[in-house]
C-alpha cells in the first residue's frame, strides 16, 4: 500500500527519527542525573554537549524533533480527519518544508558559537 | 495474530493494543509543545554552554520548571517506549522474543523513570554553587 511512495518514506523516516530521538532521551535522562553528583561532576558532563562535535550531533536531533513533530500531526489528522487522507502526500511535503523553516534558525544558533558567532543567547538565565 | 504497524488504521478491537495507539496520539500532542518549546529553551534562548549546574538551580527554584520537566519526562519515555515496543513487533520474529524484549523494555522503562523523577524531585543545590550559570 505505501510501498516506494511518499507515504512509505514517510513512514520511514518516522520510525528512525522516532527511535533515534528515544536513543538521545535515554542518554539525556543519564546525563541529567548527573545532578545529583553535585556541580563538578555535572559541569563536567553537560559541557560535552557544548563541543563542536555534539553541537552537530544535536542539529541532527533537531531535524528528528521537527520531523518527527510534523509528521506526527499529519499522522493524526489521517487517523482522526476522514478527508485528509487524500492530501497525504501534500502533507507530508508541508511537514518536509516545515521541518527545514524550523530547523534553519534552531541551527543557526546551536552552531553559530562554533563559528565565533555572537548568537546572543549565552548570557540570559532562564 | 494481528501485527500493530503504529501507523494507518486505527486497532478495532478494544483492549491494550488500542489504548496504547491512542495514548500515542493523545501524549503526542502535549509532547510536540513540551518538547518544541523545550529545544526553544535550551537551544536558542539559552545557549548549551550556559546550561549548568547554576542554571538549573535558578530554575528549579520554581517548582513549575519540575512540573514541566516530569512531565515531559514522563510523556516522552512513555510514548518513545510504546513506539520501540510497535517497531519491535514488527521485526522481531518469533513470539518468544517479543515477549522477552517487552520485558527488558519495561524495565528500562521503570529505572529510567525512576532514576529521572528521583533527579528531579531531590534536587537541592548545594551551598555556594550560585555563581554565573555560564560555563564559558
Amino acid at each position: 500500500m505505501y510501498k516506494g511512495q511518499s507515504g512509505m518514506i514517510a513512514w520511514l523516516l518516522h520510525r528512525i527519527a522516532g527511535v533515534a530521538i528515544l536513543l538521545f532521551l535515554v542518554i539525556h535522562i543519564v546525563d541529567i542525573s548527573l545532578l545529583g553528583f553535585g556541580p563538578n561532576v555535572y559541569n563536567e558532563g553537560i559541557a560535552l554537549f557544548s563541543t563542536a562535535l555534539l553541537r552537530f550531533i544535536s542539529l541532527a536531533l533537531v531535524a528528528a524533533v521537527f520531523y518527527h513533530a510534523l509528521n506526527g500531526i499529519r499522522v493524526m489528522l489521517i487517523d482522526f480527519v476522514p478527508w485528509c487522507v487524500r492530501y497525504q502526500r501534500s502533507m507530508f511535503w508541508a511537514a518536509m518544508v516545515l521541518t527545514i523553516l524550523g530547523f534553519i534558525p534552531v541551527a543557526y544558533f546551536i552552531i553559530g558559537p562554533i563559528f565565533g558567532l555572537h548568537t546572543g543567547n549565552a548570557a540570559s538565565g532562564m | 495474530m494481528r501485527i500493530s504497524t503504529g501507523y494507518g488504521p486505527r486497532p478495532a478491537s478494544g483492549g491494550f493494543e488500542a489504548a496504547s495507539w491512542y495514548f500515542n496520539r493523545i501524549s503526542a500532542i502535549g509532547l510536540f509543545f513540551l518538547v518544541i518549546l523545550h529545544l526553544i529553551f535550551n537551544h536558542v534562548t539559552t545557549d548549551v554552554s550556559c546550561t549548568s549546574y547554576q542554571l538549573i538551580a535558578l530554575r528549579y527554584a520554581n517548582p513549575y520548571w519540575r512540573v514541566y520537566d516530569w512531565l515531559m519526562l514522563t510523556l516522552a519515555l512513555l510514548h518513545g517506549m510504546n513506539g520501540l515496543r510497535v517497531v519491535v513487533d514488527d521485526y522481531v520474529g518469533t513470539q518468544v522474543w517479543r515477549v522477552r524484549i517487552l520485558w527488558l523494555l519495561i524495565m528500562v522503562t521503570l529505572v529510567l523513570f525512576m532514576v529521572g523523577t528521583v533527579t528531579l524531585i531531590t534536587f537541592q543545590p548545594v551551598a555556594g554553587a550560585l555563581g554565573p550559570n555560564c560555563i564559558k
